[in-house]
């Protein structure tokens, strides 16, 4: 059973300057009396005493603004970041998509770099070996994997990231914002991949600014504000409260007309 | 607002403790389970840096035989030693000593090095530790070509018994003792793991270790015996085994770990008691290894 738990959880981050970073202040502070190390280095609240309970099937838009702490939620939550205070448990596979370029070689193929990040995600070699044909079709960079990836613009290597981790079987998906740097013809593309990934894997949670990618993969939200939860809820409440007004009010046609059948959020009120 | 979360929330976890030497025993475990990621990375590494050069990882071999046959031949003649024999014995002790060098100067730099992929993707950090470790001994291995060229060479002086140095030791030449070369190198390669776990970690936090490895270990270098040999000190000392000078050799413990891969390869006699001291080094230094993991394992990703 997939799940994240998160109690009270506070993530810190001491500031070592250079200098504070070195053995030399520190043996020389404990000679000059009771000055604590720790407390001289500046800390800087990440997040600060976040509760929170995602269950298999839950489908959570992160939203805030600039430096709320949503990336470093998204960390909390695959367990990069172990919380400095509180705990946390995270039960599943956990397939995160931040940063587009790092876990990938600008000097290697794309081939390559298409079989370390599976590598990475925990796939084994022969289960990467099988997908890499379907990741060349969708990717449609054709001839270019062959290519070092340092030749590859950024929506190419965006568009072998989504690849990637749309052909793979994640248990819990983290999306960080970043993905909008492919072109239309291709998002269309990739938004039925990656609908039909949501729907594969347990738990998903979306940091995004889009309305259109909120309303369309997920039915809950969670509004970030200086590293505090403010709000957590159904999408559409939490969405009216932090834009100001209601989205899907001002939702295209076209997008309400592929939601249609689909969409849980519409039939669901946005939650209660 | 956060009623719909927590409402059903359970009560806080019984046991969920970060620090717990079952969290850093797990994260060495599962290191080792995804052996295929850095199976697969540190050939990487390899092909990577010899990607564009014509012979590529050759050049691994090449500039070890070359660096081997120049200090072979330099020494021996300062040393005025039979080149037959003391070129093998610097060839593999500059091998060997490669193989550490490298774990301990990339060791301290590891979780630094690699702060992109512990910032993003969810991994054990031992992993890095591995993938390092393993490049060691694909760089090691290719290394150990120049070794099997000089045996082929210098067969004939190193199959029966002989002496490196004057009033050094008598070896009884190659035999069977061979084979103890391959738990000698799996004891330096465990070694070699703790090694930049320990000293990873703590450069993580304190900037300044990696320097300082960097410039004792030249020094640690001309201490060792590899381009002399420790008969040299029997000499000197006029074979007294109590002389302070003895101790040159053997308080340093990178001596112990050289003879272990380096013994077996010669045809030296086999000396327990080098054995004796590695495996009390793997024990203890894996014991203080796993006591930094259970305490500072997650502190990492947040000091990179």
């Amino acid at each position: 059973m997939v799940s994240i738990d998160v109690w009270n959880a506070s993530v810190d981050f001491p500031i070592f300057d250079a200098k504070s970073r070195s053995l030399k202040k520190l043996a020389l502070g404990k000679v000059g009396g009771k000055i604590g190390s720790e407390g001289r280095v500046p800390i800087i609240e990440a997040l600060h005493d976040i509760t929170l309970s995602l269950k298999d099937g839950a489908r959570v838009g992160l939203v805030g603004h600039n430096g709320a702490g949503k990336s470093t939620l998204l960390r909390l939550l695959a367990g990069i970041y172990e919380p400095t205070r509180g705990h946390s448990r995270i039960i599943g596979k956990v397939a995160p998509v931040f940063d587009l370029g790092v876990g990938m070689d600008p000097e290697i193929s794309g081939y390559e770099n298409i079989m370390i990040r599976g590598l990475f995600l925990g796939m084994t070699r022969k289960e990467m070996e099988k997908r890499v044909d379907d990741i060349a079709e969708f990717t449609e960079l054709g001839d270019y994997l062959q290519m070092p990836l340092r030749t590859y613009s950024t929506g190419m290597r965006v568009r072998l990231a989504l690849g990637v981790v749309t052909s793979i079987n994640p248990e819990i998906l983290l999306l960080d914002e970043g993905i909008g740097a492919v072109d239309a013809a291709f998002m269309a593309k990739a938004r039925d991949r990656l609908k039909d990934l949501v729907k594969r894997s347990g738990l998903l949670v979306f940091a995004n600014h889009s309305d259109e990618f909120l309303i369309e993969f997920c039915d809950t939200a969670i509004w970030m504000d200086e590293g505090h939860v403010k709000m957590h809820g159904g999408l559409r409440e939490v969405l009216t409260a932090y834009k100001g007004h209601d989205p899907f009010e001002r939702i295209s046609p076209e997008l309400l007309a592929r939601l249609g059948h689909t969409s849980p959020v519409l039939s669901g009120n946005g939650g209660e | 607002m956060q009623a719909t979360s927590t409402l059903d929330h359970p009560e806080a976890p019984p046991a969920v403790r970060s620090r717990s030497f079952k969290r850093a025993f797990a994260d060495v475990r599962e290191a080792w389970d995804h052996r295929e990621l850095w199976g697969h990375l540190g050939w990487q590494d390899i092909k990577q840096r010899y990607r564009r050069s014509v012979i590529g990882p050759l050049w691994i071999t090449i500039s070890m035989g070359t660096t081997a046959l120049a200090l072979g031949l330099l020494y021996s003649v300062l040393f005025k030693t039979d080149v037959a024999t003391f070129l093998p014995y610097v060839t593999v002790g500059f091998i060997v000593w490669n193989f550490i060098v490298g774990c301990v100067t990339e060791g301290t730099d590891v979780f630094i090095a690699n702060e992109g992929l512990i910032k993003h993707l969810p991994a054990p950090i031992t992993v890095h530790v591995m993938r390092m470790v393993w490049r060691q001994v694909l760089f090691f291995a290719h290394n150990l070509v120049v070794y099997l060229v000089v045996l082929a060479i210098f067969f004939t002086s190193l199959n029966h018994d002989y002496k490196i140095s004057e009033n050094g030791p008598v070896h009884p030449g190659l035999s069977w003792t061979i084979v103890l070369a391959i738990p000698g190198f799996v004891l330096l390669a465990v070694n070699a793991v703790w090694v930049s776990l320990l000293f990873g970690v703590i450069s993580t936090r304190f900037r300044d270790i990696p320097p300082v490895v960097n410039s004792f270990i030249n020094l640690v270098f001309f201490m060792t015996p590899i381009v002399w040999d420790a008969g040299v000190l029997q000499r000197v000392t006029g074979g007294g085994n109590n002389d302070w000078r003895m101790l040159i050799a053997e308080l340093n413990p990178v001596y112990h770990f050289v003879e272990v891969v380096r013994a077996p390869l010669l045809g030296h006699a086999v000396d327990w008691h080098h054995w004796a001291i590695v495996g009390g080094f793997t024990v203890a230094g894996w014991f203080a290894a796993l006591v930094i993991l259970r305490n500072y394992r997650a502190r990492v990703s947040y000091w990179v």
